[in-house]
This record gives structure tokens, C-alpha cells and sequence, in this order.
């Protein structure tokens, strides 16, 4: 089992995850509150990675990225590097393929609180920060669990993007699931299945915490 | 009563809105209110979705009309033309929800003290302590909501919105469904309270009981707009709208032709529904041939077993009974007598006058039992 590519989707995952939940945050929140009629389209961008393959996403973040593109072009006059075939370029194009599974799950659990609980904590005097931080967010708090635990495991195991845009290079972006195409190609199945089991192992764990935790919140198998 | 703070003066409310609201598929809701209301009850009765909740709403800043003012003493909390809005959580307004809205993730104690965030935490004690005596519910401060009993739920929302103390209290008929002992305990608290502070409190309710126990000022709401204000008697009691007669539980509405008017003796004569019999009601603002309502409480109706003589009452209607119905203390007796009508009477008075289906009896009204409202 290849302990490099594994360390580097971990890092990978939890980088992401972090990330996608600070943005994924106001988002839903603003989602699930506003009352503008267009909202429909900026839920159908947020939905895009659900629908697309991943090698159209890597492909136009590849463009993106690239030192050509407006992205990568930004990066290399502000950091004096490429962000194509990095580690940063890596994240940024795997928080977009993840985008969804962070923010869906917050939208519905934010959707499902009783409005009537933000009007009494106003009436009490909390303003917007104090009825976020004491009411909304404990009670949305299977859906953040949720946002965070499937934005991860999506991560953890994504492969046309990172293949995209990170390349295959040992250490820096050479994922878990790239590792196993490598060894499946090199004829190396024993260590490919070795790499494979553990991440379906990882997979289950991960889901089934969820589901068993709860299953209010968005999930493809309805309420219990 | 624990004193828990200075009393606060006594600042008029007054509100003019104007806001209508327009759901696809439903005929527009169209509220209008210019009202003043001043320190004490004030009980907003009314059909349900004639936009009491919403005008509590608009008050608390919850919903922005889109014409109008609204002021407390000298301040102003929403004007339309000069574009000012404060928010709901700086107007200090105390609001009990139908719902009531009990945060479901804290303990009855962090329920009532989420108002106080602002105090230290020794303050906030000697502020929650006395309230959560007040309410009898210190003994659950550590319970959840869901661990409540309706009642107790009740008295944890009322304590966390007095706890506050709020320039103004909106009560959204918070007692529903509570028994009758439990309902006078609460009302009495809420009274005691506003003895100390006087404060404008407007009530909801559907309760008369509560109407009575309360019982300073009332306010008919129907449509969006105020149709009748004063003493829960004169407003309750003749009710001048159709609505408010539902509401009011009037159990008889009858359909019926202006006959005759006798101005000199201040009464009228109507035929209920096509001749089918006559009563003579007070003089209303009806000319000969209209159509009006008669709103007659089943409780003002009596009931004789042979055809009365030397009384008073100047309706007397002959009948038989169709049906006898016990409910609880009283008796529901349904007589045809040209059309239905449903009398309240005592199950001691259905014994003595032995009364059954196809009894003949007698109805006995008086004229100003019968209440001519207007259809609307």
C-alpha cells in the first residue's frame, strides 16, 4: 500500500473539506433564506459537478489553472509560481468538484428550520451573528456533519480531475485513486487491491457514521 | 410579584399599516389598521385569517407594511415615507407565537435567559430566578422543551419574552388548548405583571373566557380591519359583523327580510328565510325588504313546554325538537320551528321538562337577544 498516496489524499480531503465548509456556510444560508426568484440559477451552478464528468471540471480548471489562464496567470504574478500540477491547484479544482456535497446538505437542514425559532431569538435581541452561532447552527448541526463528512469522502476519492490537473507526481499530487490506477496498469493488482479495499473500507465507514447519525438530512435513501 | 426592574412609563402605541398581501390563486389579503394602543390589554378578537398575527408581526418588525408609520411614545420603529425600519431585535418588543417557538436545543433556564446576553452572568441570574418563580417553572429549568407539557411550554415562553422586560408585549393566543384552571393561574401572572409595568399588550385570542378574564379594552378584527373596539360586553355581546358572530360563537345565524319597522317602539319585524316565522329584533340600520343577518346565542334562548302567557319576551315560536345532545354540563336541543334552531339549556332542564325528540315546546326569545348584523 502506497502510505504516500494515502497521506496526500488525507491532507488533500481535509483541506478541502475545511475550506468548502467556511465558503459552503453563507452560501446555504443565503440560499436557503433569500427570497430572490433567480436563485434557482445559482443553484443549478452549485449542482454542475454533480452532472458533469469529472474530466470536463479538470479540463476547464486545467484552463483555468494553467499558466495561460486567468487563474494561473494571477497566481504566478502573485506568487512567483504555477498553480497547474501543485498541490494548491489540486485543492482548488477538487473544492469545486466537491462544491456540492458541501453545500446541499446545509441548504436542506437550514431549509427545515422553523423560521418561527430565528423571529423569537430576534424578538429576544440577537442579532444576525448571535442567532446564527446559538440557533441556526446548533440545530443545522447533522447537516454540517453531513456537508463535511461527503465533501471529504467525495475527495478522498475523486479521479479525472485530479488527474487533470494534478498530474501524477509522487508527493504532491499523486492521490490514493491514482496510486491504484498506476498499479493496475503496471499489472500490480495484489497491491492495487490491497489500496482499493481500503479505501471501499473507508468509504463504508465514513457513510455509514452519516446515515447513522442521521438521516434528516440530505441523503439519496429519503427519511428513515 | 418580584420587582425585577424600574417600572417603565407608559408610552402609546400607534399604528397605521397598509400592506397587501397577494398569494397566486387566493383572493389579495388587504391589511389596514390606524389604531392607538395604550398601556394595559388590549384583546384582538377575531376569525382566524382576518390578519391579527400579521398585524403582530408588522408591529414587531417581523413584516414591513409597505404604507404607514408605526411609533411607540416618542419614538419611531417603522415609517414608510421616510424610509425608516428598525429591526425587530432593537425595538424591544416582547412576542409570544402561536407556536411559541420554544427553542428545542436549550433547557427550559438557557430558554428564558437567551434574551439576557447581555448582562453579566450575576445579573442574569437575579433576573431569571424571580421570573422562572413567578411562572412556577423553576423546577423544570433544566428540562428540554420536547420534555414539556403543553402548559409548561406555555409558561416558559411567556417567561422568556417578559424577562426581557419589553416596552410592549404580543401574546398570540398563547393559552390555547389549556384547561380551564390552568389558563385563569396563567392569566392572573400575566395580569399581576402587567399591574406593575403597564405596558401595551395585545392579546389574540378566540377564547371569550379569556376576553372576560382579561377584559379591558377589545378589538374585532375581520379582513384585515378593525370593526368594532370597546368593553368585551358591548363589542362581544352585539356583535355587528357576521364574522365577529362566528367568531363570538354565536351558535343561530338565521337569514332574514326586513318586514315591518316600528320606530316608535324601536323594534322591527323579520321573516327568517323565506316566512318561515317571524321575529321582532331592535331597530338596525335596515330599510323594509333587506336581506339581514339575526345572530342569536343558544344560551339566550328559552325553552317552555306549553305556550307561555304574561311574559316579557315578545317572540314566542312554536316547535317541535328534533334532537337532544348532551355535551359536558349542557344540553344541545335542536327545534324546528319554521327553521332550526340549537337552544342551550341544563340537563336539569331537560329531566323536569322531559324533553325528547318530537316534543312540542315552545321558543322564547327576546327582542334584544336577537342581534342584526350586517352580512359582512
Amino acid at each position: 500500500m502506497n502510505v504516500q498516496a494515502l497521506l496526500l489524499s488525507v491532507r488533500l480531503a481535509c483541506t478541502v473539506s475545511t475550506l468548502l465548509l467556511v465558503i459552503a456556510l453563507p452560501l446555504a444560508y443565503w440560499l436557503a433564506f433569500t427570497a430572490w426568484r433567480g436563485k434557482f440559477l445559482l443553484e443549478s451552478v452549485v449542482a454542475l459537478p454533480l452532472v458533469l464528468p469529472p474530466t470536463v471540471l479538470g479540463f476547464y480548471a486545467l484552463v483555468a489553472l494553467g499558466p495561460r489562464g486567468v487563474l494561473g496567470r494571477i497566481w504566478q504574478e502573485l506568487f512567483g509560481r504555477p498553480l497547474a500540477f501543485t498541490f494548491t491547484g489540486l485543492v482548488l479544482a477538487s473544492m469545486v468538484y466537491s462544491f456540492p456535497f458541501a453545500v446541499q446538505p446545509l441548504v436542506t437542514s437550514f431549509e427545515s428550520l422553523d423560521r418561527r425559532l430565528l423571529d423569537a431569538s430576534a424578538m429576544l435581541g440577537a442579532g444576525r451573528a448571535r442567532s446564527f452561532f446559538r440557533i441556526v447552527l446548533p440545530l443545522a448541526w447533522p447537516g454540517v456533519i453531513t456537508a463535511v463528512v461527503l465533501s471529504f469522502a467525495h475527495t478522498l476519492g475523486e479521479f479525472g480531475v485530479v488527474l487533470m490537473v494534478g498530474g501524477n507526481l509522487a508527493g504532491i499530487t499523486r492521490t490514493v485513486s491514482i496510486d491504484i490506477y498506476d498499479r493496475v496498469q503496471a499489472l500490480d493488482y495484489a497491491s492495487a487491491n490491497q489500496t482499493a479495499l481500503f479505501l471501499l473500507v473507508i468509504s463504508f465507514l465514513v457513510l455509514s457514521v452519516v446515515y447513522g447519525v442521521n438521516r434528516r438530512v440530505w441523503s439519496p435513501w429519503g427519511r428513515r | 410579584m418580584v420587582a425585577v426592574g424600574p417600572a417603565i412609563g407608559a408610552g402609546m402605541l400607534s399604528v397605521h399599516v397598509d400592506k397587501e398581501f397577494r398569494t397566486p390563486g387566493t383572493p389579495s389579503f388587504h391589511l389596514r389598521i390606524n389604531e392607538e394602543f395604550p398601556a394595559g390589554f388590549t384583546v384582538l378578537f377575531g376569525p382566524s385569517g382576518a390578519g391579527k398575527s400579521t398585524l403582530l408581526d408588522c408591529i414587531a418588525g417581523l413584516v414591513r407594511p409597505e404604507r404607514g408609520g408605526i411609533r411607540f411614545g416618542e419614538e419611531t420603529f417603522f415609517d414608510a415615507e421616510r424610509q425608516i425600519f428598525v429591526a425587530p431585535q432593537k425595538r424591544g418588543i416582547g412576542y409570544v407565537f402561536q407556536s411559541l417557538a420554544l427553542f428545542p436545543h436549550l433547557s427550559v433556564e438557557e430558554n428564558v435567559s437567551f434574551g439576557l446576553a447581555k448582562l453579566a452572568d450575576r445579573q442574569r441570574l437575579s433576573r431569571v430566578e424571580p421570573i422562572l418563580e413567578v411562572f412556577h417553572i423553576a423546577s423544570l429549568r433544566g428540562r428540554k422543551p420536547r420534555e414539556l407539557s403543553g402548559g409548561e411550554k406555555q409558561r416558559v415562553a411567556l417567561a422568556r419574552s417578559v424577562v426581557t422586560e419589553p416596552r410592549i408585549l404580543l401574546l398570540d393566543e398563547p393559552l390555547t388548548g389549556l384547561d380551564r384552571g390552568l389558563r385563569q393561574s396563567i392569566l392572573e401572572d400575566l395580569k399581576a405583571w402587567n399591574a406593575e409595568r403597564r405596558v401595551p399588550i395585545l392579546y389574540v385570542t378566540h377564547n371569550r373566557e379569556e376576553v372576560d378574564a382579561i377584559g379591558e379594552r377589545v378589538m374585532s378584527i375581520a379582513d384585515g380591519q378593525v370593526r368594532e373596539k370597546g368593553v368585551p360586553q358591548e363589542v362581544l355581546d352585539a356583535p355587528r359583523t357576521l364574522a365577529l358572530a362566528q367568531a363570538a360563537g354565536f351558535e343561530n345565524l338565521l337569514t332574514a327580510r326586513v318586514v315591518e319597522q316600528r320606530e316608535e317602539d324601536g323594534v322591527m319585524r323579520v321573516e327568517v328565510d323565506g316566512a318561515q316565522c317571524e321575529l321582532e329584533i331592535p331597530l338596525g340600520a335596515a330599510t323594509v325588504g333587506e336581506t339581514v343577518q339575526v345572530a342569536i346565542r343558544a344560551g339566550d334562548i328559552l325553552l317552555a313546554t306549553q305556550l307561555p302567557y304574561g311574559l316579557s319576551a315578545r317572540n314566542v315560536l312554536p316547535g317541535t325538537v328534533e334532537s337532544v345532545e348532551a355535551r359536558g354540563t349542557l344540553v344541545r336541543v335542536v327545534v324546528k320551528a319554521g327553521v332550526r334552531f340549537t337552544v342551550h339549556v341544563t340537563p336539569g332542564a331537560v329531566r323536569s321538562l322531559e324533553l325528547a325528540r318530537d316534543s312540542v315546546v315552545w321558543l322564547v326569545l327576546k327582542t334584544h337577544s336577537c342581534h342584526m348584523v350586517s352580512r359582512r
